[in-house]
């Protein structure tokens, strides 16, 4: 798993590649999709999907004239996985900060919440 | 009522892996001095920081520069992880910076998981506090290590996507 990882983060350590694989945890897309909000001519756009494909995130099929990207590894679930869970502790912790700020400021807020 | 609150209420958190920082952010309905209080006295901190449906209790607290805290997240069946933040850099009420390890119940640090730096501002943000966490890991190495173990611990996600995701590391 840490070889997984490490292949990944040394792909991921640039923005557009990193923009690219984001895009993909949406879903599937085409070269061009991808391409279109990055203004980088689509040789060097390539030359980065190349790198995240052989560093095993992302994986291309070709339909017709149209190739298509998916992500493909477990090292970009695991990273995902990672972010959800940091989001979801967060959240967590701060909403029972929230009650108990509510609480130390007693009746206080009580005028302005009731709105 | 409550959901009039949520909405106005920022929260976001940014992950940047050219930096190996994450970057939390949060408005607290209070003024500054109530906000930074509940994140450095253990009193308060026992009453918030991990999230549920674990809790928080202090062994040991000594918020000074060159101090720090040392507690238990404990699950509902009486499981301990234990912590400790040892700060760096206090100045009240703005900010202070720590380092984030996990340890043993004598506050021994694990020298096997890395520690991460905290930096935690606090500002006025129209009448409300804002709270910025930057946690930094020191190197992507690090960085991968602390999402290796939050895996391994699953702490909030359930065991079988756990035992689903080893099975595709295996192979």
């Amino acid at each position: 798993m840490d070889k997984y990882l490490h292949v990944s983060f040394n792909a991921l350590g640039d923005p557009t590649r990193f923009a690219v694989v984001e895009r993909l945890l949406q879903g599937p897309a085409s070269v061009s999709e991808l391409a279109e909000p990055h203004n980088m001519a689509l040789p060097a756009f390539t030359k980065h999907l190349g790198i995240l494909e052989r560093a095993g995130l992302i994986r291309t099929e070709k339909h017709g004239r149209v190739r298509t990207c998916f992500i493909y590894t477990p090292a970009i679930e695991a990273i995902d996985n990672w972010l959800s869970e940091s989001r979801a502790i967060w959240c967590s912790r701060y909403d029972t900060l929230d009650s108990l700020i509510s609480k130390l400021n007693g009746e206080k807020n009580d005028d302005e919440q009731a709105l | 009522m409550e959901k009039r609150m949520m909405t106005n209420r920022l929260f976001d958190i940014a992950f940047d892996s050219t930096q190996n920082t994450m970057t939390v952010r949060r408005t607290f309905d209070a003024d500054r001095q109530l906000v930074w209080d509940c994140h450095t006295k253990s009193s308060l901190l026992d009453q918030w920081f991990s999230p549920k449906p674990l809790t928080t209790n202090t062994k040991y607290m000594d918020f000074r520069a060159g101090g720090h805290w040392h507690y238990a997240m404990i699950m509902p069946d009486g499981q301990r992880f234990w912590g400790r933040m040892d700060y760096q850099t206090i100045s009240p009420i703005d900010g202070y910076t720590l380092l984030d390890g996990f340890c043993d119940d004598t506050g021994a640090l694990n020298p096997e998981l890395p520690q991460a730096s905290w930096d935690v501002g606090f500002k006025d943000a129209s009448g409300r506090t804002l709270v910025e966490t930057v946690v930094a890991c020191r190197s992507k190495q690090d960085l991968e290590k602390v999402i290796a173990m939050g895996m391994k611990e699953g702490m909030t996600s359930t065991l079988e996507r756990l035992d689903e995701l080893l099975l595709t590391l295996v192979t």
